[in-house]
């Protein structure tokens, strides 16, 4: 018997790597935690052994392959030898799985958080999203400077005010 | 049927990974920074999607029936894949394949040049590949249906920002116009290729797999024209135009590219880290 509970708990332990402050959990990238019939290699006939069911944020964000690993690695330190992961695209993610709680700890560490309102790229010509506030002194006066910026997820903003760059966790 | 779903999924996989290898040479040499990382922020969701392609390919040679075996089928038919002994993989696709194996188009292997080049590439691919993904999310092959999903909310980030770029530099100094007037003249005649469906293509329509490219045109071309017009680019007449990557017969760039991109399995065979 797999207690899935406990597995989302120990999945708030795995941290993004890109961005060290939200868990996979508050990412939204953990889609579901079921309990699943053990492979060729697993545990005797019978038992069942957790299945955790991901979806990437980007097609090819270089940090899954690390999210992969750290899960395995948190689950194994609490006895859980056989894990399946499996990768589903379909429903495709977006910044509106991003936990409430993961937007605030995204603020606080000087990245702003996706607009509570779901936007998602339109290909019109210079088209803007709403005004992103700055994580660092709550100025609405900011200016996009790049649609995308040191990970695939963010792009790049310049506060007017107080004159810092910084990262905006784009919707998506 | 099969055999066309492996190499249609192989032809949208070497798109996509021919086109992110272009981009990725870019890494490093951007005229900015942030131009810079947007460019190789783009290849690396094309190698993203390639990847999930490749490795459904893979599984689909691996489940019996075989690969398409003869010319234009996958370099790795009768090596790997069902019955062969050998798994086929998305790495052995990606680096065991020769150029008359890679199905892309011919437009996406063309070399950089300079990046008004560049960027007129990458504006006509993505302006295809927007409105490709958004029918084939429809498909009726699931694997392909969800990949496209996910590519395609990238995509309309790529062809926006390329969008905006043919402007800035077609509408620029008398240099930048000058240059996309050449980039134009060099990628043009590749465009058709996009909109003329391969034996395999045509072969999955019916049963509604493959999307109907050809109808792609019209949406294709108003977008382009629209963008041209801001940019103060002529649209070319349709012309004459040069097909054959999606059944295997390339220009010389792609060996090139291929060379390098392939060095390190060619010279140190399944070599791993």
């Amino acid at each position: 018997m797999v207690d899935t509970v406990k597995i989302w708990s120990l999945l708030e332990q795995v941290n993004d790597p890109e961005v060290p402050v939200l868990s996979v959990v508050d990412l939204g990238i953990i889609r579901e935690v079921k309990e699943a019939a053990p492979g060729e290699m697993g545990p005797a006939a019978g038992e069942t052994i957790p299945e955790i069911v991901l979806t990437p944020t980007y097609s090819g964000c270089p940090a899954m392959d690390a999210i992969r690993m750290n899960i395995r690695m948190v689950l194994l330190s609490n006895g859980y030898r056989d894990v399946r992961l499996t990768t589903v695209l379909s429903p495709a993610w977006t910044t509106e799985w991003m936990s409430e709680k993961g937007k605030d700890k995204l603020k606080a560490y000087g990245i702003a958080p996706p607009l509570p309102l779901q936007q998602v790229c339109h290909p019109g010509l210079f088209v803007r999203e709403e005004a992103v506030a700055c994580p660092l002194c709550n100025s609405w006066h900011t200016t996009l400077i790049s649609e995308f910026g040191s990970t695939a997820c963010k792009s790049l903003y310049r506060c007017e005010d107080c004159g810092e760059p910084f990262d905006y966790f784009k919707c998506h | 049927m099969k055999d066309s779903l492996i190499d249609y999924t192989l032809h949208l996989a070497d798109n996509a990974l021919v086109l992110g290898h272009r981009n990725s040479e870019w890494t490093g040499h951007g005229p900015i920074l942030e131009q810079d990382i947007a460019l190789s922020n783009i290849a690396l969701d094309l190698i993203g999607q390639a990847r999930f392609l490749y490795q459904y390919a893979a599984a689909l040679l691996n489940a019996g029936g075989g690969g398409p075996g003869v010319s234009g089928g996958p370099g790795v038919s009768g090596r790997a894949g069902a019955g062969s002994g050998v798994a086929a993989t998305e790495d052995g696709l990606a680096y065991h394949r020769d150029s008359w194996d890679f199905k892309n188009c011919l437009l996406v292997e063309q070399d950089n040049g300079d990046w008004g080049k560049t960027i007129l590439r990458q504006f006509f691919f993505s302006a295809y590949q927007y409105y490709f993904y958004q029918r084939l999310q429809s498909g009726k092959d699931r694997e392909l249906a969800a990949v496209a999903e996910k590519s395609f909310k990238e995509v309309s980030y790529h062809l926006r920002w390329s969008s905006e770029w043919v402007i800035r530099l077609g509408d620029g100094t008398e240099e930048s116009h000058r240059r996309m007037v050449g980039a134009l003249d060099q990628l043009w005649r590749l465009t058709g290729e996009l909109f003329a469906p391969a034996s395999y293509e045509k072969a999955l329509e019916a049963a509604g797999i493959a999307v109907d490219v050809a109808a792609l045109r019209p949406a294709w071309e108003a977008r382009v024209g629209d963008v041209f017009q801001q940019a103060g680019l002529l649209m070319p007449e349709t012309g004459w135009q040069q097909t054959g990557g999606k059944e295997g017969r390339h220009t010389e760039h792609l060996g090139y590219l291929l060379a390098e991109m392939q060095f390190l399995q060619r010279a140190y065979p399944g070599n791993e880290w």
